[in-house]
């Protein structure tokens, strides 16, 4: 089994949603649970946002784009922007940093990424936009059942 | 979806209650209404009942987490109930969990409001 596709849209939060409801769509052919589920959509909604809001400084008319593939039980999602990019990625990641805590930020979306992933991998650097590559294998259903 | 919210009042205590998705997209409109209702009417508890909520991220955990110290300032007490087991993760992993009280349906929580008010 196997599939791919990609998404752009431009950076408004209406497309938040958009893209949780793109992701979803596209999975569901592997079957996920509930739980599974909920947490790619979350996920997805946390890099999308943060893309948003600091890739591009909540400017919209800007690319966001959205990556999704599958091959038998293992999903990948990459969300890329081409805005202002991360300077130091493993302080970004930390849990509770944030750089816009006059936005209400808490500084938990990479925290929720890395929880609720198999595998998380951050590539930015200032300048060059940020890519997040999201990966997590789907249990098989009856196994879990029984 | 969209979020909808209903607000209700007893007294001193505001009751929101949050139905379908919580989101950066949703955020500022749920932020200007529950302000208000802090700021212009002057509630003092809040009861955020969230049995209706299909989805929350960690735009939702940051508009609960500043209301929580703006009604703490107020010395006021904020809880929260009907929460899913997703939602539940998040507020876990946020630490929400060790500052506020939560009750599992709306009536739990009313009953322990009536008790600590
Ligand atoms: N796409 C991006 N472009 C530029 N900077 C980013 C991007 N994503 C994350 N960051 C940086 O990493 C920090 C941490 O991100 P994270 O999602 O963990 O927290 P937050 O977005 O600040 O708060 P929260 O996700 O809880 O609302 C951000 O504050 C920002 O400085
Ligand atoms: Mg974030």
């Amino acid at each position: 089994m196997k599939n791919r596709m990609t998404l752009t849209f431009d950076s408004r939060s209406e497309n938040e949603s958009l893209a949780r409801v793109t992701v979803s769509g596209f999975m569901a052919p592997l079957d996920p649970t509930m739980e599974e589920m909920m947490d790619v959509k979350t996920v997805v909604s946390e890099a999308v946002t943060n893309a948003i809001i600091h890739g591009y400084d909540s400017e919209d008319g800007k690319d966001i784009e959205l990556h999704c593939a599958y091959e038998n039980d293992e999903l990948v999602i990459v969300i890329s922007d081409n805005g202002s990019g991360i300077e130091d990625v493993e302080m970004a990641k930390e849990p509770l940093y944030t750089s816009k805590p006059e936005l209400e930020r808490s500084g938990m979306g990479f925290t929720i990424m890395e929880n609720f992933m198999d595998h998380v991998l951050v590539t930015s650097s200032p300048g060059n936009g940020t890519r997040v590559e999201l990966r997590k294998k789907m249990v098989a259903k009856d196994r879990v059942c029984h | 979806m969209a979020l909808a919210t209903a607000y209700e009042v007893h007294d001193n205590l505001l009751i929101i209650r949050l139905e379908g998705e919580l989101d950066h997209h949703e955020a500022d409109k749920l932020r200007k209404e529950w302000q208000w209702w802090l700021k212009e009417k002057r509630k003092r508890h809040v009861l955020l009942e969230l049995s209706g909520l299909d989805f929350m991220d960690s735009s939702g955990l940051g508009v609960v987490l500043g209301r929580y110290k703006e009604i703490q300032a107020n010395e006021g007490m904020l809880m929260i109930s009907g929460v899913s087991s997703e939602v539940d993760r998040l507020f876990e992993l946020s630490g929400l969990k060790k500052l506020l009280p939560f009750a599992v349906t709306e009536e739990e929580a009313l009953q322990k409001f009536g008790v600590m008010i």
